[in-house]
């Protein structure tokens, strides 16, 4: 039962103040987001901060619930995925891992390198170019929320790709939002 | 003409949409899983508004979170705003609240004939 212990020693040591791990659906997005609002409001965060995290949680979480993958084993269940928040003294670290088919990578790749290039400005201007010309998808996402999640972080994007299968990728993306007012 | 008036929940907005009272007006938060569908009657009712609006049509936008998606559904309903003669938008937005400030900026900025003023609150 070890594990038990080791697992908690590195949530405090990574000060994680919220980790889910397993399916991801509407439902659990709201009681994910209701959880991490409340523990802001315990700690009585500052209203922008709070909005700023909520806005990149929402956008991750909806971003897993329609693209992370399921995996083929069913001991994975269904789309299992992991999202975990870390609070610091300067900072909140919002964090996602999901599998994607190994054929999405160098595309997703592409776009997050791609955000990551531009400036605030250049991110307003592919933002409206976007909003502006792009069609819903199939899956009712709008392309914007990779965008909008560098928008209100006001830094760079950070992720990574790890080989699961022949088939696919495990996707770790991590988003950083300042808790200093700029 | 039908009235839409929608209760908010913690994933969609408040709505009123009610010709004869010159009420136009979605608060509150918008997240919606699919945005798409949950807009579709307001894109459809203003469809039919725009047949025979008011002389004046004042929308107010009251939102205190809105996701992707929903951003773009909710330049749909600007955009048909945009066609209707004697049409407004107040955007609203919490005084500390400059990300919700620019976003209506933005929004104006990808309409072409429609007024948009500014009120925080």
């Amino acid at each position: 039962m070890k594990y038990i212990y080791d697992l908690h020693r590195i949530m405090l040591r990574q000060n994680l103040i919220l980790v889910y791990e397993g399916e991801f659906t509407q439902e659990i997005t709201k009681s994910v987001l209701a959880m991490a609002e409340r523990n802001m409001d315990a700690f009585g965060e500052e209203a922008s901060i709070k909005r700023k995290v909520f806005n990149v949680m929402v956008e991750c979480l909806q971003n897993i619930c329609k693209h992370a993958e399921s995996y083929d084993t069913e001991s994975y269940g269904k789309n299992s995925a992991i999202f975990m928040i870390g609070k610091h003294n300067n900072e909140y670290i919002i964090t996602s891992g999901n599998a994607v088919p190994k054929d999405r990578v160098k595309d997703l790749s592409a776009r997050l390198a791609h955000i990551n290039s531009l400036d605030k400005e250049g991110l307003k201007e592919l933002y409206k170019e976007i909003i502006k010309n792009g069609e819903l998808s199939a899956k009712g996402g709008a392309g914007l929320g990779f965008i909008d999640m560098a928008r209100k972080s006001g830094q760079k994007l950070r992720y990574d790709f790890e080989p699961i299968n022949d088939a696919l990728s495990f996707f770790s993306l991590r988003t950083t939002i300042s808790r200093t007012n700029s | 003409m039908e009235i839409i008036n929608l209760e908010g929940t913690e994933d969609t907005p408040k709505i009123i949409l009610d010709k004869d009272k010159a009420l136009f007006e979605i608060s509150g938060r918008s997240l919606p899983e699919d945005a798409a569908e949950f807009y579709a009657p307001i894109l459809e009712w203003l469809d039919k508004y725009k047949t025979a609006p008011n002389v004046e049509t004042n929308f107010s936008f009251k939102l205190e979170y809105f996701n992707t998606a929903s951003s773009k559904l909710i330049l749909d309903i600007l955009s048909k705003l945009d066609n209707i003669s004697g049409a407004r938008v107040t955007w609203y937005y919490h005084e500390d609240d400059e990300d919700m400030e620019e976003a209506g900026e933005e929004f104006s900025e990808l309409v072409e004939n429609l007024p948009f003023e500014f009120k925080s609150y």
